[in-house]
């Protein structure tokens, strides 16, 4: 007994280690979000000025704006395709399947930098002969690109976890081939598919090396601003926006995760009284 | 899927927040300048007398500059790199020729920074800025006077020493302190600076572009090489830090203004150019950058006004330009004996 | 779902053909070519400069892969042996940092390593010597298993979470002690998460350049770095960068096979 309440002991300060290891910038981040200087070291003294001054800042705005757009439109556009490639890919021969899946996973366990070097090496060989210039289009394809394969891979469980006789039953009592499809296909793949589409917006706006390589010099994410700050300044407006961010993830996930946590509870105590009733019988 | 809808209508309606809710901008140029090199409201004051709206980005050092602008992605309208630079896009056919009936501001610059070698007819480029190269440190930690290169180079400054990021400026600096020229297409003499700079190496913090800024004067570092016009502004945020020009002479530098082959907005980056050449532009850059205009009237009025001492380093005398030497463009095998010293260098 | 639903693959596999297979092509192309275009190897004859970059990047991101092994292994034991609750809470904790741009996460590591950075000015208030670090190889690493270590962790943990707890409790009434029970039981089958944790670090850790430039001092290069410079940075050559990419991207190719084939033959004999 003694050993086992030691070793959790020891868990537990090894936990709170590795959290304050991966916390510790976070919370220098946002409190350096609050300095009244432009110091990144030494503390001046409070003030919201930075959160104030941030929207007047054309060129953050632009670039937080551009994320936004080009990693919701790559994550629409990619969860889309990906659903659509998983049902064409399903219904292929293995001896297909298998190949084309390989070739899928290659943008995943490509580095980045080969990713985005390839990439680059293309849009500017076609864009010379094209007449097309790296920008926004050019940084939405790599997107799909690299996005596509998590929504396929996310996609494809679901698919063989599927019940055939459900869609033939419902094809039985009248269905339409199409109509089967979507009132029964759709709300099974439904999860692999959100899923999909969150890591996959996840991947588009956390990502640097392939959009710095792809977005030419005119467009800039704000992956490709704050890697330009660094180069030579940071001002403190990057870290007030990075905590707003930061905070409306914290938030939204809290909020998801207690509405989770109060179902649980509702269907346990629904349950639980289902039981009694039962027992009371 | 409802709410996947809602949730992207709400995106929707953030996007438009910000995208400025569409101002009827006539035009748009993208313009790219080093960067902390202008007043940036400048650029805003451009957008609203001329109805076009300004793309602006920085870029780090010429050579960046040059790659991104080789490997096609880049359409710029103006760019604004040095005259080494200037003359190997002139040579490799990378610019425009100006029309100068567009840029009447072009009798406000100073007849000393035209018809220089890198351009001598000016027919690709305008003067923006101009300075000199020198050693910026910490008086509260070198407390040896410093008048050589030699600084760079002093082990009592070991972990404290910033060097240039760049191929040119750092081999530069290196085979002035051997005590050849800067344009030297010697290949024995290049080995030899080389050489100087693995010496170097073990002594340095760091590599450093702009960085600079921030670690000197933040006490970070305490001694390194880096523009005259950079030490004004550093001099701003920490009054122990000093400049000196090294006695083996320095580089001395025009940045000008051109116009990258293939911009489809050549009237508006002409008429952009012109702006930037006025004499109130000119003088709220200068107020910023701390680098001296190429327009001698915004030039001598602001200099008027200023700490001798540091008017004197803003825009020396034509005493201490006598030992400055401008770069040249090299040729191309000497061009890329620089990229391969430099990556072998720093591998 | 009919023959004709498979039709709807064509457009992937066109879109990836394109944007996928041709730009592994066109690397491959531009590494044998010269400047004019003509047929040459001597973008691999001169790389022969660049072994100590090839060297260090591959040492250096061996050491992180490692110590996220250490570090991520057991947090991931320990997060699975806690309630499911503290469990969801503990993996969102874990996943949250990713929230927030990594080169500003990674800034902040410079901020705080500096000779007079935070933790300096921590250890000076208490009394203890200054620790320099900063633009050194260590800092490059610690940088690495920072941002790297929930990738290391997350697969590790999914493994490891959904093993059968009878299993282990048969062991032990079959009297292994906890020890023979980790080594026999729980390490073989958590090696599918291993391996795809160590893929997850190691790649990107092999490739990285802003770590290494905001952490290094761009003293040292690493591939990423090279590969960059090459490209957008200051010493402009595509094919030179195009034949390090291919290299490099053949050399990780070939360790990732080795790996999984080396974790294919543990996991039979384990079956057996």
């Amino acid at each position: 007994m003694m050993r086992k309440r030691r070793s959790t002991v020891i868990s537990r300060i090894f936990l709170a280690v590795i959290f304050i290891f991966l916390y510790a910038p976070i919370f220098v981040l946002i409190t350096f979000s609050f300095n009244s200087s432009k110091s990144r070291t030494q503390w001046a003294g409070f003030t919201l000025d930075w959160y104030a001054e941030l929207f007047n800042d054309a060129s953050i705005m632009n670039a937080f704006s551009t994320t936004l757009l080009v990693s919701l439109l790559a994550a629409a556009i990619a969860t889309v395709f990906g659903t659509v490639t998983a049902l064409g890919f399903y219904c292929l021969r293995k001896r297909w399947r298998s190949p084309l899946m390989a070739v899928n996973n290659i943008p995943l366990t490509n580095a980045d930098i080969v990713t985005g070097v390839s990439l680059c090496l293309l849009f500017v060989f076609f864009g010379s002969r094209l007449k097309f210039n790296l920008g926004f289009g050019t940084l939405l394809v790599a997107h799909i690109t690299f996005n596509v394969p998590y929504v396929l891979l996310s996609v494809m469980p679901k698919l063989y976890q599927l019940d055939r006789s459900l869609i033939d039953a419902a094809q039985d009592l009248g269905c339409t081939p199409a109509r089967a499809f979507l009132k029964v296909t759709v709300p099974e793949l439904m999860p692999g598919i959100i899923n999909g589409a969150i890591i996959a917006f996840t991947m588009s706006i956390d990502d640097f090396v392939i959009s710095y390589f792809t977005a030419g010099s005119t467009v800039s994410t704000l992956s490709m601003t704050i890697y330009a700050m660094t180069r030579r300044r940071v001002t403190p407006k990057i870290n007030a926006i990075s905590s707003l961010l930061f905070g409306a993830v914290l938030v939204l996930l809290i909020i998801i995760n207690v509405r989770e946590i109060r179902q649980e509870e509702a269907k346990k105590r629904a349950e639980a009284k289902l039981r009694q009733g039962a027992m009371q019988k | 899927m409802k709410k996947i809808l809602s949730l992207a209508a709400v995106a929707a309606l953030i996007l438009a927040m910000f995208s400025g809710c569409g101002k009827g901008y006539t035009a748009e140029i993208n313009v790219c300048n080093w960067g902390e090199y202008i007043d940036e409201t400048v650029l805003k004051d451009f957008e609203e007398q001329y109805n076009i709206k300004v793309n602006y980005s920085g870029f780090n050092s010429n050579e960046a500059l040059y790659s991104t602008m080789k490997n096609g992605g880049s359409n710029y309208d103006v760019i604004i790199p040095s005259d080494y630079m200037i003359s190997r896009l002139i040579s490799e056919d990378m610019l425009e020729p100006l029309d100068y009936s567009n840029i009447p501001n072009w009798s406000l610059i100073g007849e000393r920074y035209k018809g220089l070698e890198y351009d001598p007819t000016n027919s690709y480029s305008v003067p923006y800025m101009w300075g000199t190269v020198g050693i910026i440190y910490n008086t509260s930690v070198v407390t040896k006077p410093v008048t050589s290169w030699d600084a760079l180079f002093d082990s009592d400054y070991s972990g404290q020493i910033l060097m240039f990021d760049n191929p040119r400026d750092a081999l530069g600096i290196a085979l002035l302190h051997l005590g050849y020229s800067l344009n030297t297409t010697s290949e024995a003499e290049l080995e030899e600076a080389y050489g100087l700079l693995v010496q170097q190496k073990p002594l340095l913090q760091a590599y450093v572009m702009d960085q600079i800024f921030d670690k000197l004067e933040s006490g970070e570092a305490a001694i390194g090489p880096y523009y005259a016009g950079d030490f004004i502004t550093m001099h701003e945020n920490n009054p122990d830090l000093a400049f000196c020009i090294p006695e083996e002479g320095t580089n001395y530098f025009v940045d000008a203004m051109c116009i990258p082959k293939g911009s489809t907005k050549k009237e508006y980056a002409e008429k952009f150019i012109n702006f930037m050449c006025s004499t109130e532009v000119c003088t709220k850059n200068m107020d910023v950058v701390g680098y001296a205009s190429a327009n001698t009237e915004a030039l001598e009025s602001y200099i008027a006004d200023m700490d001798e001492d540091f008017a004197a380093i803003m825009a020396p005398s034509d005493d201490v330009l006598a030992n400055t030497e401008v770069y040249t463009n090299l040729p191309q095998n000497v061009l890329e004996k620089y990229d391969e010293l430099w990556v072998e260098l720093k591998s | 779902m009919t023959s004709k639903t498979r039709f709807l693959s064509i457009p992937y596999v066109v879109w990836m053909a394109i944007f996928v297979v041709v730009p592994i092509i066109m690397v491959v192309v531009y590494a044998f070519t010269a400047h004019d275009g003509s047929f040459t190897v001597d973008n691999f004859r001169g790389m022969t400069d660049y072994i100590s970059v090839f060297g260090r990047s591959f040492y250096l991101a061996l050491i992180a892969t490692v110590l996220c092994i250490i570090l991520g292994y057991p947090l991931a034991l320990v997060l699975s042996r806690e309630g499911p609750r503290l469990q969801r809470v503990f993996v969102m904790l874990i996943m949250l940092p990713m929230w927030m741009n990594f080169l500003l996460r990674t800034y902040a590591w410079m901020s705080i390593l500096e000779d007079t950075g935070l933790l300096n000015a921590l250890l000076t208030k208490l009394g203890l010597p200054p620790i320099k670090i900063i633009n050194t190889s260590g800092a490059v690493v610690l940088g690495m298993v920072y941002n790297y270590l929930p990738f290391m962790v997350l697969p590790i943990y999914s493994v490891v979470s959904k093993l059968d707890r009878r299993l282990v409790e048969a062991a032990e009434d079959l009297g292994a002690n906890p020890f023979m029970v980790f080594l026999k039981l729980i390490f073989p089958l958590s090696l599918p998460g291993v391996l795809s944790g160590i893929t997850m670090v190691f790649v990107p850790s092999v490739s990285t350049f802003a770590i290494s430039q905001l952490l290094g001092g761009s003293k040292n290069l690493l591939l990423g770095d090279l590969i960059e410079m090459q490209f957008l940075g200051s010493a402009y050559n595509p094919h030179l960068g195009s034949a390090i990419a291919l290299v490099m991207m053949i050399i990780v190719v070939i360790c990732m096979y080795v790996m999984n084939k080396f974790g294919e033959g543990e996991e039979t004999a384990v079956v057996l």
